[in-house]
């Protein structure tokens, strides 16, 4: 690398790096302010850790990125197997197109959209409170599902027909070849599938805030309820949390990678 | 036996339902409840008082939305500009690197990605206030203080921010497959570096580029987190003006602005899409 695009690599880093590593610094801070470090302490993650909303709402992050991992991975992938072997071209162009709609359209209307038919049927069957974790839970499976399919739908496109057709000439039934031969050919694109709705679903404030119920906040949710009023230094404590859990996971993962491509 | 054209409808039915009712219907509910009032009877007067809505800024009478508007696609579209004109060196400079290097800078780009927008836009909320980090830096080395916090400068700062990585990705993974030959034989055929950019890299790129500027437009346009924490609350933007109504439960005129954003993103959408593929498929043959 030349010096003039090594040193303009590290300028668009360290703008990109700069403000993370400022809520760091200022988790550590003794006292509130934000421009003037007054002295080392942990105050603020105790503080954190005794909050009890926060860490209710980590949990029910989790529950519902797993929930909605599970689904939207198991109907995404019977879904790209039914679209790999559609023929009617027709049927094939309306769906693709329906599938690119939660991916092409901005959150905010994919939210909103969803909330209305929420809040219409809670009219229809006369409930209190239309929105609930199960609205949650079905919106953040609509959005999941076409990230699915994109990463397996491809990967059957890529493996060789005739390695099902031969399984069921050697005597598997066709639910057999699908799992004893497909399955494991398209796993790569399957699990890539699932990683993807699992982190969009953790990630996901826009949709989850229109069709969230008073009951279940996710952490999202609660980050944006934290820093409505003001300025806390909480939030920085939970930001370098955060941050070293995702550096941990992308190296791990960046490991994994160097070390299978060794073999 | 005929190659697999067996039991696929059993497998698409679970999602073919679901993409109807949860994919397809909402959006005709934007619809129904953009063109009808609380009682559901049908009529324009959502659509028409996005259009005609009036009110006083600074002594003049202003078209209320239709400034929220324009304001919404002028920040949206300084902002993927300004990503574009930064990523695209820096997603350059990666596809070009060592292939260590580029992992690394791949990593890199990923970690703000993979922390919440409400953090990154938080972040610099804590920089650019008054009393900030910005101003602490500025007023050491005796300058005086900027107010930046409130401005439509700090809101496009936030936007380039979040969204800057959505740039650089969609052109790093296009040019790293870039057949490097075509580069070669350009320079071999007497093109220098600036003419094997304009007429070999770049128009190979446009794919990557197009679907950058849509991941930095979309979000953009549509954000009311980024101008409520940046822009700080008084500053309407048409995510913060359809947030508003759904907070006020007025959701007849939030669905109306909702479905008039959405054919207006189609419509560019389409437009830019069109294009591409005449510069990709029809401008490069002549």
């Amino acid at each position: 690398m030349k010096t003039a695009s090594k040193i303009y690599t590290a300028l668009m880093f360290l703008f990109l790096f700069a403000p993370i590593a400022i809520l760091i610094v200022f988790s550590f801070n003794d006292a509130k302010s934000l421009s003037v470090f007054s002295g080392f302490s942990l105050r603020w993650y105790r503080e954190l850790f005794n909050d009890g909303p926060t860490l209710q709402s980590v949990r029910n992050t989790l529950l519902l990125a797993v929930s909605a991992m599970v689904i939207s991975t198991v109907m995404g992938t019977a879904a790209s197997v039914g679209m790999y072997r559609l023929r009617n071209k027709a049927v094939k162009a309306t769906l693709n197109t329906v599938t690119d709609i939660p991916m092409t359209n901005p959150d905010i209307i994919t939210g909103i959209s969803l909330m209305l038919m929420f809040v219409f049927a809670g009219r229809i069957f006369r409930l209190a409170n239309s929105l609930s974790f199960w609205t949650m839970l079905i919106a953040h499976v609509t959005f999941c599902l076409p990230y699915v399919i994109l990463q397996v739908l491809p990967k059957l496109r890529q493996m060789d027909p005739s390695l099902p057709e031969a399984a069921q000439d050697l005597g598997c039934t066709p639910t057999g070849a699908f799992f004893k031969v497909t399955l494991p050919e398209i796993m790569p694109g399957v699990i890539t599938g699932a990683i993807m709705a699992f982190t969009m679903s953790l990630d996901d404030f826009v949709i989850s805030y229109f069709t969230s119920g008073a009951g279940f906040q996710t952490l999202p949710i609660r980050i944006y309820n934290m820093t409505k009023k003001t300025v806390t230094p909480k939030m920085y404590a939970l930001a370098t949390i955060i941050f070293f859990v995702i550096l941990t996971l992308l190296m791990i993962s960046n490991l994994t990678d160097t070390k299978s491509e060794e073999k | 036996m005929p190659q697999g054209r067996r039991p696929s409808a059993g497998l698409l039915a679970p999602y073919s339902i679901w993409a109807a009712l949860f994919i397809v219907v909402p959006l005709v509910f934007v619809a129904y409840y953009a063109f009808t009032d609380n009682s559901f009877a049908f009529t324009f007067d959502n659509i028409s008082r996005f259009f005609t809505a009036t009110s006083v800024v600074d002594g003049q009478e202003v078209r209320t939305y239709m400034l929220i508007f324009w304001r919404s696609l002028k920040l949206a579209f300084i902002s993927t500009i300004i990503c574009l004109l930064f990523g695209y060196p820096l997603a350059y400079i990666m596809a070009r690197s060592s292939e260590k290097a580029q992992k690394i800078m791949m990593t890199l780009i990923m970690i703000p990605m993979w922390m919440n927008f409400l953090i990154r836009t938080y972040a610099w909320m804590t920089i650019l206030q008054d009393t900030g980090i910005l101003n602490g830096l500025i007023t050491a080395i005796g300058l005086r203080t900027v107010h930046i916090i409130g401005t439509e400068s700090a809101v496009v700062i936030g936007m380039v921010y979040d969204y800057f990585p959505y740039m650089v990705l969609p052109i790093y993974s296009i040019m790293a497959k870039m057949d490097i030959k075509l580069i070669e034989a350009a320079k071999d055929l007497g093109c220098n570096n600036v003419s094997t950019l304009r007429r070999v890299i770049f128009p190979l790129s446009l794919p990557g580029v197009l679907s950058g500027i849509t991941m930095v437009l979309i979000p953009s346009v549509s954000t009311f987190y980024i101008s409520q924490k940046l822009g700080n609350g008084k500053f309407f933007l048409i995510g913060d003006a359809i947030e508003g109504q759904f907070v006020a439960n007025n959701l007849h005129f939030a669905a109306a602005m909702a479905f008039i954003l959405m054919v207006i993103l189609l419509v560019m959408m389409a437009a830019m899409k069109y294009f591409t593929n005449r510069q990709v498929y029809g401008g490069s043959e002549a």
